[in-house]
């Protein structure tokens, strides 16, 4: 501690004060809730030392704090008006000592309780991924994406922060506040007792500028979000903006949010320019109460000098825990509340569970049956499967066709045993598909969704994701059987170049491309292949039904076609119209029939001609 | 304190003095207030030289010399002079506050504007995510360098200046003393500044990839359960977690190593001073007030180094961000009006091609392009992607500049007229839609911001877009795109082709392409293109029979050339490309039942 007057304040400057105090969520929930907090504890079991250790080390670090400005008092009261030399060199060197034992002190427990809580914090966040995985299909399809990200990097954190740094600094603040209440008090009760009424001050001051801080934070959040928005779609959108000759609107447009971010700043900022200077105040205020009421009782005798010194030196320590106090005030309610949805996350059941002695699913010969299957998404949802019975044998290629929201998807989506029967089975080769392991099943299925999903990786760790220990030679292999070898070659960095996210980087043709090379490899028995509908242009349209006719040779695939070319090549053609099969068999035999099938596929005679 | 290996090499502090004085520059216009905040500055750095004398008046004076007179005046005199102080600390603030963020509003205004102007050619190759960092966080650091960073720089150099002198003349012998801790201490504090900075940002930089990671493995859960690949998956979530984990720990190191022993250092200073000092208040040489006066000082002294650690690497990290900002700001647009170009008077529609060749950075893409498109004509450009479709409409609204031959539209050449005049009386309906985040009525009113609802209405009629517009429950107000609601792929390509119909534009450029949509969508916005074509010239890139057959004239074309061209009848007859075309691939077979 140094030792200075009245220029002790938070640190930081003013926009760290301002995110100290603004940037926690305002979120329902207690403001103590002994369910998450002991939850949270056990994660720090496995450091229980570490954390006794760092706890001792704040016990030490709190009797120094308290112990160099007792022996400036006593340097000055006995010390130096005596001339004790010796005595004035060994409580030099006893402060020395007790600074150096601070540096050791504040650095141990600094350290190791910075290393605890991100080990826990890295755990619990390791934990949750792994959960998540385990999470059924119909969990993401519920869930926004966004917030469940959320849930994993930035509610962890919180809920962390606050228990393994936040309530302990808050317990070491607390501690060193009270050593000085006490020291004080024992010095000089008086003197100590009109110094303290400085405190409720400061303490209502600072919970009323965290309470304007929090709300001028969240509008300075929300309005960069504005600009970063608006400017987005202005880049996003400048081909629009420029054939449509639209510049000097979309500058104002531009303006608005912008001089609406530049004042959101300065109105925030100002606030912590009112705070920083009223804390300051009040902290001389203390030391004026100290030097006018010390002073005047040390011209009647009844304090030393050096009480007077070492109070002034005490007096700078008030801050940093009250400070503290209201910071953990502030995010408290937030940090349960963010904890309360961490749990509730980590103890979502995984709905699909395997049986305990499930055995392994015997190497697929691709026989399905569908044996009255009905499902709902939800109890009290409308089932979006009635009965429906079906048999597939091996190697055929079924096409589901009909209307969207008809049922196709989620009868290819019971097949890979994403989502379990509500009534009836599903049995592939005989076996029940909830009789077996779910990695054993799914090892043997492939999937090309829709939406031609890649990863960011590179090019050649998206084709093996299925098969992570294929060779280079293995996945070059797949890309040529799926077409796709061509132009990855004409890639910057060949099979190397990384997909961006989102795959900007590839047209929609190049992302399918590799979705087939990725299921070619895993060569799953089975496979379920939903159409893309998006436009891709004629080349890379017949690229890619031709690497589509090579990955469903030999394989029993459910289609969920909206190609004619590909219906017309099924081997069985099932329409579903409202969770019912209404029509089964070849497209000669359907198109004779003069039923749905008919009546869909003159609709498609409308366009070509 | 080792080097560990785990540290990110941290570059060298480089200042590039130019680009900072540029970035002063954009002060100019709040020279005043800035200004003001300086000499706020000037008057804290004077309160912060005067307050710890009143101290020691108090104990000197007031408590040992018990005048209780000057005792009182002093310590209201210290609490004025706080207030006063705090006044001033609100003024330059805010001032500075207010100064740097109208240059951060400038420079973004300025960055908006250049990227809305910069031509594709820019476009093409530039990331929008890493526009919009400059935008945002490099700007930022700008925002830093011309605020408090500069200002809390001087004042640190002030403070630390006026007080090492105050410190002489009260005491030579201590201040001597003080003064040789000092350069340990300022290497102290900018060797921790320069590799903590860094690494705190590296530690960011490892969270958001640990957020894409969780975000990607959610977004494809489909993939990875059909795949099996869940173990896989947590593995490589494990590498970047135990990554993130080493490097804060590592951040987290470095601050509970450093910043303990640099109060350390001012602590050891402390104790030097109260047993020099101590020695001389024996010796009758100093006063006790002089001596708390002088460990009051020496915290001022102190604080201004620690300080200057942190500042100097974030003027480095906003010089090169200046950088990455002046390089938009800097760049030429390939294609802009000459200073004689003139608006374009109301045409026709005769656009022509004369020995038009053009190609992107080194690589030619179109050679040697001729044809005539009478006013109301249709064209249709067919062939393979990559054979030079979308260059050719691009050069008509001057999207790019031919680099050899030229183009006239009613007999002026493009490059004589300006942009605004010319792209003014062309619509274009591209493939992929945008629409903006605003209202149906505002995106369908882009092209001309003041019409009136009747013609709105109109345009989205001949779109075939108002049935769908009313049955939405705000209909004409409904708010489409980010955080309003998701209009299908057909829907938003009829609010584009009532966006451009209500444009009335003379020449027309589109893709008759359909998003994936249904049947009887893709119906409705053939009519709509039909429509939209009536009685213009147009240009359409060509995925259909029907709109082929409607041709007045058809452009086959392969890599760059036009290898044939005339109407479907004549080509079909005589280009065996167009023959080959016609049987492969304009038969768009999209049952979408």
């Amino acid at each position: 501690m140094t030792f200075s007057i009245g220029a002790s304040s938070p640190s930081g400057g003013p926009r760290g004060v301002l995110e100290q105090f603004g940037s926690t969520e305002e979120r329902e929930g207690h403001f103590f809730n002994w369910r998450v907090v002991r939850r949270m504890l056990a994660y720090l079991r496995p450091y229980t030392w570490k954390m006794i250790f760092a706890i001792t080390l704040m016990l030490v670090e709190t009797a120094l704090i308290l112990l160099a400005p007792y022996l400036i008092k006593v340097s000055i009261d006995s010390a130096i008006p005596q001339g004790d030399v010796m005595g004035l060199t060994m409580i030099a060197i006893w402060i020395g000592l007790a600074y150096v034992g601070l540096y050791l002190t504040d650095m141990g427990q600094g350290y190791l309780l910075t290393w605890v809580g991100q080990k826990v914090l890295a755990t619990l966040r390791a934990q949750l991924f792994e959960h998540l995985q385990a999470l059924p299909l119909g969990y993401h399809d519920r869930h926004i994406v966004g917030v469940t990200v959320s849930r994993v990097i930035n509610d962890v954190a919180e809920i962390n922060e606050l228990l393994s740094e936040g309530l302990i600094t808050l317990f070491g603040d607390t501690l060193v506040l009270a050593g000085i209440m006490l020291v004080m008090l024992s010095l000089s009760p008086q003197l100590a007792l009109l110094t303290f009424t400085v405190l409720p001050i400061m303490a209502l001051a600072t919970y009323f500028f965290a309470q304007q801080a929090k709300a001028a934070f969240r509008k300075t959040r929300s309005k960069v979000a504005a600009v970063v928005g608006d400017l987005a779609e202005d880049i996003t959108g400048v081909r629009v903006i420029q054939a449509f000759a639209q510049e000097g609107a979309s500058q104002a447009r531009f303006n608005r949010v912008n001089v609406a971010n530049r004042d959101a700043h300065v109105d925030a900022v100002s606030l912590s320019f009112v705070f920083l200077p009223g804390i300051e105040f009040l902290g001389m205020l203390a030391t004026a109460i100290v030097l006018w009421f010390g002073g005047l009782a040390v011209t009647q005798g009844q304090v030393t000098l050096g009480t007077m010194v070492a109070f002034l030196a005490y007096v700078t320590r008030f801050f940093q825990p009250i400070l503290e106090m209201s910071r953990i005030y502030t995010t408290m309610q937030s940090a349960m509340a963010g904890g309360e949805q961490v749990l509730a996350l980590l103890d979502t059941p995984p709905a699909v569970a395997d049986q305990p002695d499930a055995p392994n699913m015997p190497p697929i010969v691709g026989q399905i049956t569908l044996d009255n299957v009905s499902f709902q998404y939800d109890e009290g949802a409308l089932p979006a499967l009635h009965h429906v019975n079906l048999t597939i044998q091996p190697g055929q290629t079924v096409a589901l066709v009909g209307p969207t929201g008809a049922g196709k998807t989620t009868l290819a989506n019971l097949v890979a045993r994403f989502y379990d029967v509500t009534e009836g089975a599903v049995r592939i080769d005989g076996l029940d598909v909830r009789a077996v392991t779910q990695q054993s099943l799914r090892r043997q299925t492939g999937l090309v969704p829709q939406d031609p999903f890649l990863f960011s990786l590179s090019v050649a760790d998206n084709i093996r994701f299925g098969r992570p220990e294929a060779s280079d030679a293995e996945v070059e292999a797949a890309a040529r059987l799926a077409n796709a070898d061509d132009f990855i070659l004409t890639l910057p960095e060949g099979y190397q170049t990384r997909v961006l996210e989102g795959g900007v980087n590839l047209s929609v043709g190049q992302r399918q491309l590799i979705c087939i090379a990725r299921a070619v490899l895993a060569d799953p028995r089975l496979l379920i292949l939903d159409e893309a509908t998006a436009n891709i242009d004629t080349v890379t349209e017949v690229l890619i039904q031709e690497a589509l006719e090579r990955l469903l040779l030999g394989r029993t695939a459910l289609v969920i076609a909206h190609r004619l070319s590909t219906i017309r090549n099924a081997d069985l053609i099932c329409v579903v119209k409202d969770g019912r099969i209404v029509e089964q068999g070849r497209h000669a035999v359907l198109l004779a029939q003069d039923g749905l099938y008919a009546e869909l596929h003159r609709g498609q005679f409308v366009t070509k001609s | 304190m080792a080097t560990n290996k785990q540290t990110p090499t941290h570059p060298p502090l480089r200042f590039n003095i130019g680009l900072l004085w540029r970035c002063y520059g954009y002060l100019r216009p709040y020279r005043r207030i800035t200004l003001g905040a300086y000499l706020a500055t000037a008057g804290i750095i004077a309160l912060n030289l005067s307050i710890p004398q009143f101290i020691r008046w108090i104990i000197d004076q007031g408590v040992r010399e018990q005048d209780l007179n000057l005792l009182g005046w002093s310590v209201i005199g210290l609490l004025t002079l706080t207030v006063l102080k705090g006044v001033l600390i609100f003024l330059q603030g805010r001032w500075s506050e207010v100064a740097s963020q109208s240059v951060a509003y400038d420079l973004r205004n300025d960055i908006q504007r250049k990227l809305t102007q910069l031509s594709f050619a820019y476009h093409n190759q530039a990331e929008t995510g890493e526009l919009l960092s400059r935008a945002v966080q490099d700007v930022e650091r700008v925002r830093f360098l011309t605020g408090r960073a500069t200002l809390r720089l001087l004042e640190s150099a002030l403070l630390f200046l006026g007080t090492g002198i105050v410190l002489l003349w009260m005491n030579a012998t201590l201040a001597l003393v003080v003064i040789a801790i000092m350069p340990v201490l300022a290497y102290r504090a900018l060797a921790f500044g320069r590799r903590f900075r860094p690494l705190s940002l590296e530690t960011q930089k490892q969270l958001a990839i640990l957020t894409t990671r969780v975000e990607q493995n959610l977004r494809g859960s489909r993939v990875v359960k059909a795949f099996a690949q869940e173990q896989t998956e947590i593995e490589r979530f494990e590498r970047e977690n135990e990554r993130w984990f080493s490097l804060s720990a590592e951040a987290g190191r470095l601050q509970a190593v450093n910043l303990p022993f640099l109060l350390l250092l001012a602590n050891l200073g402390t104790v030097v001073i109260l047993w020099a000092g101590g020695r001389q208040v024996m010796q009758h040489n100093l006063t006790v007030g002089e001596l708390v006066a002088f460990t009051t000082y020496l915290a001022q002294f102190v604080n201004p180094m620690r300080l200057i650690g942190l500042i100097i690497p974030a003027i480095a990290m906003a010089s090169s961000a200046a950088e990455r900002i002046f390089e938009i700001l800097d760049a030429a647009s390939d294609v802009h009006d000459t200073p004689e170009a003139k608006p374009l008077p109301s045409v026709r529609g005769l656009v022509r091609f004369e020995g038009v060749s053009f190609g992107y950075a080194r690589r030619e893409v179109l050679h040697d392009i001729n044809f005539e498109a009478e006013p109301g004509q249709i064209i249709a450009l067919l062939g393979p992607t990559g054979a030079g479709k979308s260059s050719i409409v691009n050069l008509i609204p001057r999207f790019y500049d031919p680099t050899h031959g030229r183009i006239t539209l009613d007999g002026y050449d493009l490059r004589q007229v300006t942009l605004n005049s010319l792209r003014g009386q062309i619509g274009t309906v591209l493939q992929e839609t945008t629409l903006f985040a605003a209202s149906v009525r505002e995106n369908i009113a882009f092209g001309r911001p003041g019409a009136s609802e009747a013609d709105i209405i109109e345009a989205a009629q001949g779109a075939q877009a108002h049935d769908f517009i009313t049955r939405m429950p705000q209909g004409y107000d409904t708010h489409v795109g980010e955080r309003g609601l998701t209009l299908s792929g057909g829907q938003k390509q009829r609010v584009a082709i009532a966006r451009t119909l209500l444009l009335d534009p003379r020449i027309l450029i589109l893709d008759d392409a359909t998003a994936s949509v249904d049947t009887e969508t893709e119906r409705l916005i053939q009519l709509a293109l039909e429509r939209v074509m009536r009685g213009r010239t147009t240009f359409v890139i060509a995925h259909r029979l029907s709109t082929v057959r409607q041709a007045d004239l058809i452009l086959v074309l392969e890599r760059g050339r036009i290898v044939a061209h005339g109407n479907h009848e004549t080509l079909l007859k005589t280009s065996p490309q167009y023959a080959q075309i016609y049987q492969r691939q304009l038969k768009p077979e999209v049952v979408s039942v």
